[in-house]
């Protein structure tokens, strides 16, 4: 072990054991780096984009069915016109076409499901288009199935922001609650270390892990998932490094006066599980009636996990998530006043 | 031992202190001089760690005045912090770190003192420099956090119940590590409430009991002060019922007879004389004998003698 200077210095030492006992603690590995990564896997992997579906029909003659079968997007079955009927009604086929007396066609689908109306527009163009009908006006499609508008590239914000509010949380509070328990804080304030160096050394630590814990899910997502980062690495940097400090000074002041690890898991779940539910982190909070969404939006994780979207998906720079930063820069200011003035070091 | 040189190292005047319903510390008087190991002994709840923590500065009085190397809490704090080791009863210290960690953690807190690995030598955990506090024994960690103690080279050592819990081995290990810096000349407030500890280790002692000192002064002088030499304890066994306490009175020598449980204590001034007559009236009486023993005076009789009641009892 090295005795540089610096290495002596008392915020340098509380920091290296944040450190030391971060790392010697396998279960906080697993919560922070690991667990974060194959949620975003498992949701990535369940949400990943298939081709489009086709629609199962069910055509009553040779004739309909091969006319039918010219268009690509349905899925065509020959059966007689009782199966057919059983085949609808129990929804194993969206429609189906049968021949009525005069050359022309019968469709029999459930209009009230939308997967019906649309077998009817594919069968029915199919059956004109087979009986010689040519469009009016050519037309062609363009597909739009580009990285930013997947669900993965959503979740990952969304995982990110929860992350970030998980370990800072989790990490100050456990420790504080647990060095007061063993009286270890006690024992510390008994000897010259300036207090102050104390509460910093876990912002030090919690400031140096942000950047492989963010590192990991983030390459994950751009490597595995190819979700796009489209705004600069400094804002990004900024946007998480104010978000985890937010977060601490949160998590400090759930810890500023529980003297147990139980009372400080009820108080830390109290904050964060309202948070994990209206956020945003797996679907938009904007599906949450209109009149509460002020105060989502004056949540700190709704706030960084809409910046984080903003930046990654839509390229957006410091300016434009400014009310964020503004929401962030208010519960830090005052979480960690509060913190301060509530803190019981014994 | 110090330019200003107040004349002791350690000052408590008409000290109070109240929790919500009990009364921890009730008009407490103390001087401990320079280079004495002094010690607060006394049973559990006398208040013996709420004065040690008030002398600390981390627990503050109701009233009262603490003067402590001369300076007080409230003007003085960083500079006594500096000056002080100090030991709290019941510290864990963080197990995932190593014995060296543990103590360059708190070295790095002091502007002076030893480096980590000399006093680590010192507590003799030399060979446990690289092992998890986790891992330590009993009496390993109480040595460890003795250490922490000694990192900043104090003048002034405050050990708040150093040995309870350990083994007898780790307890004597523990004492030669007092006795040295004893004569280092470092002067030590300690608690405890193993009367021989404090006859072992400390110079001067002051006996609590309810938040006051009952009694203070060397263990040589507190058992001479309280006029016995000698302690005779039997048991009677089957046939204490019909023992005639107040005979046993009359013996020549004796000064008091307690009779509890079926065990007879007396306080014998003249063991060689008394020992023998005891004997006699016992066989007069016709109770037999099943158990006796005598030892000298010690500070857990004082204690009796003064309270009524046993160190041990909460």
């Amino acid at each position: 072990m090295s005795s540089t200077a610096w290495a002596d210095h008392p915020l340098a030492q509380l920091t290296l054991v944040r450190f030391r006992e971060f790392w010697r603690e396998p279960e906080a590995i697993f919560w922070v780096f690991i667990f974060p990564v194959l949620l975003a896997a498992g949701l990535g992997l369940a949400f990943r984009n298939r081709p489009p579906d086709v629609i199962g029909i069910a055509a009553v003659t040779p004739e309909l069915a091969r006319s039918l079968r010219q268009e690509k997007l349905l899925d065509v079955e020959e059966l007689s016109a009782a199966a057919a009927e059983a085949a609808l009604r129990t929804g194993k086929v969206a429609l189906f076409a049968a021949p009525s007396p005069g050359g022309a066609v019968v469709y029999r689908y459930d209009d009230t499901n939308p997967e019906g109306r649309a077998a009817r527009m594919l069968a029915d163009r199919a059956v004109q288009r087979a009986a010689g009908r040519t469009d009016p006006v050519p037309s062609s499609d363009r597909l739009m199935r580009e990285p930013g508008s997947r669900y993965i590239d959503f979740l990952i914000p969304g995982l990110l922001g929860m992350n970030l509010m998980s370990s800072a949380m989790w990490g100050l509070g456990f420790a504080i609650v647990d060095a007061r328990r063993k009286k270890l804080m006690k024992r510390l304030i008994a000897t010259p270390m300036p207090r102050h160096y104390y509460l910093l050394s876990f912002v030090l630590a919690r400031l140096l892990l942000l950047v492989v814990e963010v590192g990991v899910l983030l390459g994950f997502g751009v490597w595995v998932f190819q979700v796009p980062v489209r705004g600069s690495l400094l804002d990004l940097a900024v946007l998480c490094v104010v978000g985890s400090l937010a977060f601490s000074a949160l998590g400090l002041l759930t810890a500023s006066r529980a003297q147990t690890i139980e009372a400080a898991s009820g108080l830390m779940n109290t904050v964060m599980m309202p948070m994990w539910i209206v956020s945003g982190v797996f679907f938009s909070a904007q599906r949450f009636p209109g009149a509460l969404q002020p105060v989502i939006r004056a949540l700190p994780l709704t706030a960084v996990i809409d910046a984080l979207r903003a930046h990654m998906l839509q390229g957006a720079g410091l300016a434009q998530v400014a009310p964020q930063l503004g929401v962030l820069g208010v519960w830090l200011l005052v979480s960690f006043t509060l913190a301060l003035k509530l803190f019981r070091w014994r | 031992m110090s330019d200003a040189a107040p004349k002791a190292a350690l000052c408590v005047r008409n000290l109070r202190k109240a929790y919500k319903d009990v009364v921890a510390v009730a008009g407490l008087e103390l001087e401990v001089r320079w280079g004495e190991c002094f010690g607060l002994l006394g049973p559990n709840g006398a208040g013996k760690t709420t004065t040690i923590e008030i002398c600390e500065g981390l627990t503050a009085a109701d009233s009262g005045d603490v003067e402590v190397l001369g300076m007080r809490w409230n003007t003085h704090s960083a500079e006594l912090r500096q000056r002080l080791g100090i030991q709290l009863q019941e510290t864990q210290l963080s197990e995932k770190l190593t014995v060296m960690e543990t103590v360059r953690l708190f070295r790095s807190f002091f502007r002076r003192g030893p480096e980590a690995a000399e006093v680590i030598a010192l507590v003799q955990l030399g060979e446990k420099r690289k092992s998890r506090v986790g891992g330590l024994s009993g009496g390993q960690k109480q040595r460890l956090a003795l250490a922490c103690a000694l990192v900043g080279d104090p003048e002034f050592l405050f050990l708040d119940e150093p040995t309870t819990g350990l083994d007898p081995q780790a307890r004597r290990q523990l004492w030669d590590l007092i006795d040295e810096f004893k004569l280092a000349g470092r002067t030590i407030l300690m608690t405890t409430h193993y009367m021989d500890e404090a006859e072992r280790l400390c110079d001067r002692v002051a006996i609590m009991d309810h938040g006051k000192a009952i009694a203070v002064g060397t263990p040589r002088e507190l058992i001479a002060s309280i006029g016995v030499e000698q302690l005779v304890e039997f048991s009677a066994g089957g046939a204490a019922g019909v023992l005639d306490v107040a005979a046993l009175g009359r013996i020549e020598g004796v000064r008091e007879v307690r009779a509890e449980n079926g065990t007879v204590r007396m306080q014998v001034t003249e063991l060689h004389q008394a020992v023998p007559a005891l004997l006699d009236e016992l066989d007069r009486q016709g109770v037999p004998l099943t158990e006796l023993r005598t030892h000298s005076a010690s500070l857990e009789d004082v204690f009796v003698i003064l309270t009524g009641r046993h160190l041990r009892d909460e």
